[in-house]
């Protein structure tokens, strides 16, 4: 029998992986900070938190894709997890000026100069962590102004314009030379250009096309959604036909099919292959297309386009059933039912590809799979070491915070080849562990769990909303909501910390714990103590926290991180102080 | 501040045969200090409880006066509770119990509500077999008074102002299995999984179990020198494991053969005793004495069941009670009138 190791809590991954959210973040946000910051109405301070972690709070707070909320801890001892996306937006929302609070940019620069290709979350990262540290940076891209996918994309009703330009100048405003309009046709005559580091930061620029009976003949009423969005966000179109259809299940689908609704659309369907479980939009935006009455077909796999006198007249689908095989495999049977929908457009949004055909294949750079640049997953280097690669062009379609996330990673890789360092060689994440204990029955954050069910965001009326596609839907929470949903907060950032030299073995952590989580039980291999737990730790993704045998019995403590309300019970029934609760501060490793 | 308990609870907590989870058996939030033994006390009746699937209203819990006897508080909320004077537990329980006799009854008391200011009533309750669960929260000291050594403090054991205790100690199980306790269980409050099952049994016996459980007082009894703090008692502490086996579960765990007895209770329930040697027999006064007291010569303090009495008749039983409740007779029954008056009265004549 294999008996569990104590927990090394200098290994800052232990304490960070129970701060759910935060890990669950591709940018490791420190999100339990900055919603105790809000809770305090300290929204400089709760947006400077955000900024420095994700450079784009604003924004992020109206359309992140919010992998922290699945892992929120109080998804599971409640139903909803706390609303930390739209919390961001009220420390967004309730900044003053932030300006003074931005890095310094030295006037004298350091000599290296880099090329940041495609004007995207991703380079601006880039740029916003390289800039303080002396860098020249040149940025290049072909819309008329920054923000990439997130101004050509993202419709206005979710992002407004001048949330997106804020954020996108405070970065562009470090000195970086921006070059706007201008479509980079060849990475070789930018390399050409003597640039000591080059990131490409182009994203996933290729809609998926549909090529159906009828799609040649109907050319001007059929669009790929992508392409359509960045024309309605660059007023190339502002009207769409009365009766339209929305092919694919994604979040850009969403986005088209409620972009048609301002421009004109009165009956518009999204219609989707596969059922609606498996839809790739976020909830939260099939929802809110629901609500601006557009129904949701699953099921239906496009036939073909229908046309009279070379003018599109509809859509024609099969009606098909799911099906799991034997095996598992998912097959979509025809049910032998043939559905007409007639359509005055129609909009593809059925995903989207990388492509580089920019890229001369002669630089050094090698593709692999689907002609994707072969890219280093930790230091985003291509096998050219001076060309670095981040966002959805580095291994394709994914998130705005992934984008950041790339581009903090790209920034130290870029900062330490340039310094003549390994770009394997990365710096550690900072780390911080301090007592909250302020006296008898008094910790520095607010320990009280009370069962308080998630605030719903309020909306602008649907008919005000409707008319016009700039009119922002989400009004964001007022500031007692916010106070509200901040305190569902379970504080997960301060951890349960065991001193098992003061520990008596009285039971009084154990008798405490309103979840259970805490056991003094006889070592054992892993299973065997998950079994034996006072509550079975079945959910093995959460760690346990094992301690050294102990004085009196040779026992060991043994807690289910799991369920843990970090309330702090069990350090107010410590005689001896053996627990304490203690604020974790981890912050990811920068460049600089 | 804050200093309440969360009313989350595990999402997998289990539910019991009367659809509770643990939690549903809990009371409020303890107030004796952090780290005390009592609250463990309180968690192992809340286990015990639990596990038995009993309907928290079909308890009374009662209790005098001190540290422990403010622990009702803190279990079963959804009981009946009668907090009594100091010392005068049993008759409260007494009086109830003989209107009622269809609760259980769990009292909690101390050393010195038991041991000094209640002596009288305690011996008088179990010589009279009272069906009821006793349990004594030993600390050796009063807490609640700045901890003073009680009556059950051991000889030579030093106070935390630093005096020796010049007196003999008052051992509650031995005067337990003297005065007619049928059921004598010693116990320690940081051992649960003795504790618990011991609880169960106590609780399924029919006519008096006695639980003495050592439970250090943090505050003013856990020092060096001290006979019962939790360092000091794990350190002497001779325990024979006890297994409750419910009546519809099949009985698993082995232990050796020989050194293992089972004692079948009233209701059906068995328990699985491992005793220290061959020669004990628990049901037998005399060896259980023996045993104890061979133990405590050699600085050992033997804990687990101690003494069972499987054939004696509870107070009921001797006073040729009715065998309903009182409050589910009707008033006719339980005042039949001056006719009956008058013929009590001439036989009495």
């Amino acid at each position: 029998m294999n008996n569990v190791k104590p927990t090394d809590l200098r290994d800052p991954e232990y304490f960070h992986k129970v701060v759910d959210c935060q890990y669950a973040c591709p940018a490791h946000t420190p999100v339990p900070e900055y919603i105790r910051l809000i809770a305090q109405e300290r929204y400089d301070d709760a947006y400077m938190v955000n900024w420095e972690s994700n450079v784009f709070p604003g924004i992020l707070g109206r359309t992140c894709d919010r992998p922290c909320e699945p892992a929120c801890r109080r998804g599971r001892v409640e139903e909803e997890p706390v609303a930390i996306c739209r919390l961001k937006r009220v420390a967004a929302d309730n900044k003053g000026s932030i300006t003074d609070r931005l890095p310094s940019i030295p006037r004298q620069k350091n000599g290296k100069r880099i090329a940041l290709i495609g004007g995207g979350p991703a380079s601006l990262t880039v740029a916003r962590d390289l800039a303080p540290l002396g860098y020249q940076l040149d940025l290049y891209d072909s819309q008329p102004a920054g923000g990439g996918f997130m101004r050509s994309q993202i419709p206005s009703f979710r992002l407004p314009p001048e949330v997106l330009d804020e954020e996108v100048d405070y970065v562009l405003n470090m000195g970086i030379q921006s070059h706007f309009d201008t479509y980079v046709e060849s990475l070789k005559s930018i390399i050409d250009k003597g640039y000591d580091a080059i990131f490409v930061g182009t994203g996933a620029p290729r809609g998926s096309d549909l090529d159906l009976p009828g799609r040649q003949e109907c050319e001007k009423q059929i669009h790929v959604g992508i392409e359509w969005l960045g024309s309605v966000a660059f007023e190339h179109i502002q009207k769409v036909g009365k009766r339209v259809l929305v092919l694919g299940g994604g979040n850009t689908a969403m986005d088209c099919c409620r972009t048609a609704r301002r421009l004109g659309g009165e009956d518009v369907k999204v219609v989707v292959r596969s059922e609606f479980a498996r839809m790739k939009a976020s909830p939260w935006e099939i929802e809110d297309a629901q609500e601006e009455d557009i129904p949701i077909l699953n099921n239906h796999v496009p036939k073909e386009f229908v046309h009279e006198d070379g003018k599109l007249t509809g859509m024609r689908f099969d009606k098909v059933d799911v099906v799991y095989d034997s095996a598992g495999k998912r097959n979509l049977v025809p049910t032998g039912e043939e559905i007409f929908f007639a359509a005055d457009e129609v909009l593809i949004a059925i995903g989207q590809d990388n492509a580089f055909p920019w890229i001369e294949r002669d630089l050094g750079i090698e593709f692999g799979k689907w002609d994707m640049p072969q890219v280093d997953k930790r230091t985003f280097q291509s096998s050219n070491p001076k060309v670095f690669f981040g966002g959805d062009a580095a291994f394709g379609p994914e998130n705005i915070i992934t984008a950041v996330a790339h581009g903090h990673q790209a920034a130290v890789s870029i900062d330490l080849f340039l310094s003549g360092k390994s770009t394997h060689k990365r710096p550690a994440p900072g780390v911080n562990l301090i007592s909250q204990k302020m006296g008898v029955h008094e910790w520095s954050y607010d320990n009280l769990v009370t069962v308080d069910l998630r605030e719903k965001v309020p909306h602008v009326d649907k008919v005000t909303a409707l008319k016009d596609r700039k009119v922002e839907v989400e009004l964001g929470f007022d500031i007692n909501a916010a106070y509200r949903e901040a305190e569902r907060c379970l504080n997960c950032d301060v951890q349960t910390v065991f001193d098992g030299a003061k520990c008596i073995e009285c039971d009084g952590c154990t008798d405490i714990c309103p979840t259970d989580c805490i056991n003094f039980i006889d070592n054992a291999d892993e299973d065997a103590l998950r079994r034996t737990l006072r509550a079975p730790a079945n959910d093995t993704t959460q760690d346990l926290y094992v301690s050294e045998a102990l004085v009196q019995t040779q026992r060991v403590m043994v807690k289910d991180e799991n369920v843990c309300l970090h309330c702090g019970l069990c350090a107010e029934r410590c005689p001896t102080g053996a627990w304490d609760m203690q604020r974790f501060l981890y912050s990811v490793t920068k460049a600089g | 501040m804050t200093y309440a308990k969360p009313a989350f609870r595990h999402p997998d907590s289990k539910t019991n045969e009367v659809g509770c989870t643990r939690r549903d058996y809990e009371g409020g939030l303890s107030t004796l200090c952090a780290g005390c033994g009592h609250d463990s006390i309180s968690a192992a009746i809340i286990d015990a409880c639990f596990e038995l699937s009993i309907e928290p209203h079909r308890v009374a819990k009662l209790s005098g006066i001190g540290c422990s006897s403010k622990t009702p508080a803190y279990f079963l909320s959804g009981s009946h509770s009668f907090n009594s004077v100091h010392g005068r537990m049993p008759s409260v329980a007494t009086g109830a119990n003989v209107a009622n006799r269809d609760l259980i009854y769990i009292g909690v008391s101390g050393d010195g509500d038991t041991a000094s200011i209640g002596m009288g009533q305690f011996a008088h309750v179990m010589r009279r077999n009272l069906n009821m669960t006793y349990i004594v929260e030993n600390n050796g000291c009063y807490g609640l008074t700045k901890g003073q050594d009680s009556a059950t403090m051991d000889t030579d054991s030093v106070s935390k102002k630093g005096d020796i205790n010049p007196y003999m100690p008052i051992d509650l199980v031995r005067l337990g299995i003297e005065v007619g306790a049928t059921f004598v269980g010693r116990s320690f409050s940081g051992d649960k999984a003795q504790l618990v099952p011991l609880i169960k049994a106590a609780i399924s016996h029919r006519g008096f179990a006695l639980l003495d459980v050592i439970s250090p007082c943090v505050t003013f009894n856990n020092h060096q020198g001290s006979t019962k703090s939790y360092a000091n008692f794990r350190e002497h502490n001779e325990a024979m494991p006890v297994d409750f086996v419910p009546r519809r579960e099949a009985i698993t765990t082995s232990y050796d053969a020989g050194m293992v007895q089972e004692v079948c209770l009233h209701d059906g329930s068995v328990l699985r005793l491992q005793k220290v040697n061959n020669e004990y027999n628990i049901e037998d006064a005399q060896s259980a004495l023996d045993a104890i007291a061979h133990h405590s010569k050699q600085d050992r303090i033997l804990t687990g069941l101690l003494y069972i009495n499987r054939d004696s008749e509870e107070l009921h039983d001797v006073l040729q009670t009715a065998s309903k409740p009182l409050n589910t007779m009707s008033q006719r029954d339980l005042c039949p009138g001056s006719r009956f008056l008058d013929s009590i009265n001439a036989g009495l004549r």
